[in-house]
């Protein structure tokens, strides 16, 4: 279907949009680069990679790796619990559609701290069963991201007509495991890759959660760091923006690719 | 295969193709008292179909008369409530769909998008444990036998819907299933496609000698392909025979108003004749002496300019008049207002007051209870 809209009249809306977004950029980049006397230079940014500086960073560094792991095994729970969930409802109880709908919107109608208070009586039998360690945050972050990966993943599966699809490959002869592998999840990777991006950047973002359940991710680092060192933050707030903003293009690029599906 | 039937003969196999010169003679299908309950409503009956090895079933009946249920519970897509499938002599009710060995065409094409014409094809066969190298060469003669040989490179989304229904119907055969089954395959498609691949569909059917049933609500596509017809309604089977059985004796009025263009017209039923417009007429169907309703096909009545012929019949004025190539069809309204449709000579031009009389052929007609 044709846009509407004129080229130059697309052009002048997205310069428009990209200033916005650019704005606050290009002030944190400045921030991070104008010494006291007002001159510019990149001593800041250089200090971060002094081994003299390394324990004033650390909680920086070991947050980053525990929200790294944190997003892994999220976008784990979303391609290999929630997206298959999903599926099965489409597929077998439609009439299910309503209520997980509503359950997954559910964790953005209900305040963090409402959350988390919930939350904390069950992290203490986490806590008993399978450890403390920062990868447990991934359940309820989990729960963090159904909202997000809900949207992505639903709007995939009604564009597909995933019920006949898995009946011709059972007429084929394929099983489940293969209906799923090789069928359906092909047809859903725009979804899929939506889903895993948002849940990466939600992770990568959460902060309260985290904090009140005493876990060390990259937010509450950041605030540790903050309070000594200002302009620090900054520059490890950007390079964080920077790595989800190159994170959409990988994945936008790898969703594209093989899909058979040129768009005319 | 009906053997009694020299027309149905399988087409001769040729060793052109892999598919071809593996053929056979086809399976037993046996539908055995199969019940369908969606909850508290009741889509099928308790039927039972018997398909010979090798024939080629029609199941025809409107909307919701439970024909692509009675289907769907042959591919096991749909497990019936009671009563139970059987194949080749073995009772497969309670075998997983992907086990059953069936090839099976969707009205919606139904093609993976994800994967080129050669891999789609190639699906089952990769699905069965087949070599790459082995799957791509046999899914390549299946494409060829649907005459899509040169297009194994492309995308579903690349072809039109007819090409598409063509992969989905070599996607179904390469794995040379023992029994296909087409559900509306040709819905989707414009008129010519539908005629092209309807007749393409029944030529590999002769020359692949499979077991087919085939789900339609058009009566024209029934007639033209299948060896035998069953006709549903409210999930029964109402009737079972050949085309020629069907359109000339049908046993119900439901099949009679179903299969062709019938007008519906006053007689009086005695003892298996019924009388119309003066001429004395066998009549099938069941109804209690007296009165009844009859059906009448177009091409059975006979129409006359001007006067009442001799020997029954019945003055009327035509509402309307088509032409249809071939012949012209016309609607004549009878003074007590009955409406009749008639088939007559293309050259034989009416128009609307013209006045006219119609008369029957000495033909059977289906006979109904009047109310």
């Amino acid at each position: 279907m044709r846009s509407a809209l004129s080229p130059s009249a697309r052009w002048i809306i997205g310069v428009l949009v990209g200033t916005v977004f650019a704005v606050p950029f290009v002030a944190t980049a400045l921030f991070t680069l104008t010494l006291p006397d007002g001159s510019y230079s990149f001593e800041r940014w250089l200090a971060l990679a002094d081994p003299a500086n390394a324990a004033r960073y650390a909680p920086v560094w070991t947050g980053l790796a525990n929200s790294l792991v944190l997003a892994v095994v999220t976008v784990a729970i979303v391609l290999f619990l929630f997206a298959p969930t999903l599926v099965l409802v489409a597929l077998r109880f439609p009439g299910l559609r309503r209520g997980m709908e509503f359950l997954a919107l559910l964790p953005i109608a209900i305040p963090a701290i409402v959350l988390v208070v919930g939350l904390a009586p069950i992290y203490l039998t986490i806590g008993r069963t399978v450890g403390t360690g920062a990868w447990t945050l991934a359940f309820a972050y989990g729960v963090l991201v159904l909202p997000f990966a809900y949207r992505s993943i639903q709007a995939s599966i009604d564009a597909v007509d995933v019920k006949t699809l898995s009946e011709a490959a059972r007429t084929l002869g394929a099983g489940w495991p293969a209906i799923l592998v090789r069928v359906i999840a092909p047809n859903l990777r725009p979804g899929l890759l939506a889903a895993s991006l948002i849940s990466v950047a939600v992770v990568l973002g959460e902060f309260t959660i985290a904090s009140l359940l005493n876990r060390q991710v990259l937010q509450t680092g950041l605030v540790v760091v903050n309070r000594q060192d200002a302009w620090a933050a900054a520059i490890f707030t950007l390079l964080a923006l920077t790595f989800a903003f190159v994170l959409l293009l990988v994945i936008g690029r790898v969703g594209r690719v093989g899909t058979g599906r040129n768009t005319p | 295969m009906t053997s009694t039937d020299p027309t149905l003969r399988p087409l001769p196999r040729t060793s052109d193709n892999a598919l071809l010169s593996g053929a056979g003679d086809g399976t037993r299908v046996e539908f055995r008292g199969i019940v369908k309950d969606y909850g508290a409503t009741r889509v099928l009956h308790g039927v039972d179909l018997d398909i010979s090895p090798g024939e080629f079933v029609s199941l025809l009946g409107p909307s919701g008369c439970g024909k692509t249920t009675a289907l769907r519970v042959l591919a096991g897509l749909e497990r019936a409530s009671s009563g139970s499938v059987v194949v080749g002599g073995c009772d497969i009710s309670g075998v997983p769909t992907n086990r059953r060995d069936l090839g099976m065409v969707f009205q919606s094409y139904s093609l993976f998008p994800h994967l080129r014409v050669l891999e789609n094809t190639a699906f089952g066969l990769r699905r069965r444990g087949v070599g790459r190298a082995e799957a791509a060469r046999r899914a390549g003669d299946a494409l060829d036998l649907v005459g899509l040989g040169d297009l194994t490179a492309r995308y579903p989304h690349e072809l039109s819907g007819g090409q598409q229904q063509r992969v989905a119907l070599a996607r179904a055969l390469v794995t040379e299933p023992r029994v296909l089954l087409l559900d509306e395959p040709l819905s989707a498609l414009d008129a010519k496609v539908r005629v092209q691949l309807r007749d393409e569909i029944r030529r590999l059917q002769l020359r692949l000698g499979m077991t087919t049933i085939f789900v339609t609500h058009d009566q024209e596509e029934a007639l033209a392909v299948s060896d035998r017809i069953a006709v549903m309604n409210a999930g029964r089977i109402e009737q079972i025979g050949s085309p020629e059985e069907l359109y000339l004796r049908p046993q119900t009025p439901h099949v009679a108003a179903f299969v062709g263009l019938s007008s519906v017209v006053p007689g009086v039923l005695r003892a298996g004749r019924v009388s119309v417009w003066g001429h004395d007429l066998p009549a099938n169907g069941e109804a209690p002496d007296g009165e009844v309703a009859v059906l009448v096909r177009p091409e059975n009545v006979v129409l006359h300019r001007g006067a009442r012929p001799e020997g029954g019949g019945v003055a009327a004025v035509v509402e309307e008049s088509t032409f249809l190539g071939s012949y012209r069809r016309s609607l004549v309204r009878t003074a007590d207002g009955v409406l009749i449709r008639v088939q007559h000579a293309a050259g034989e031009r009416l128009g609307y007051g013209d006045g006219v009389a119609v008369a029957l052929r000495d033909e059977p007609v289906t006979v109904r209870p009047r109310g």
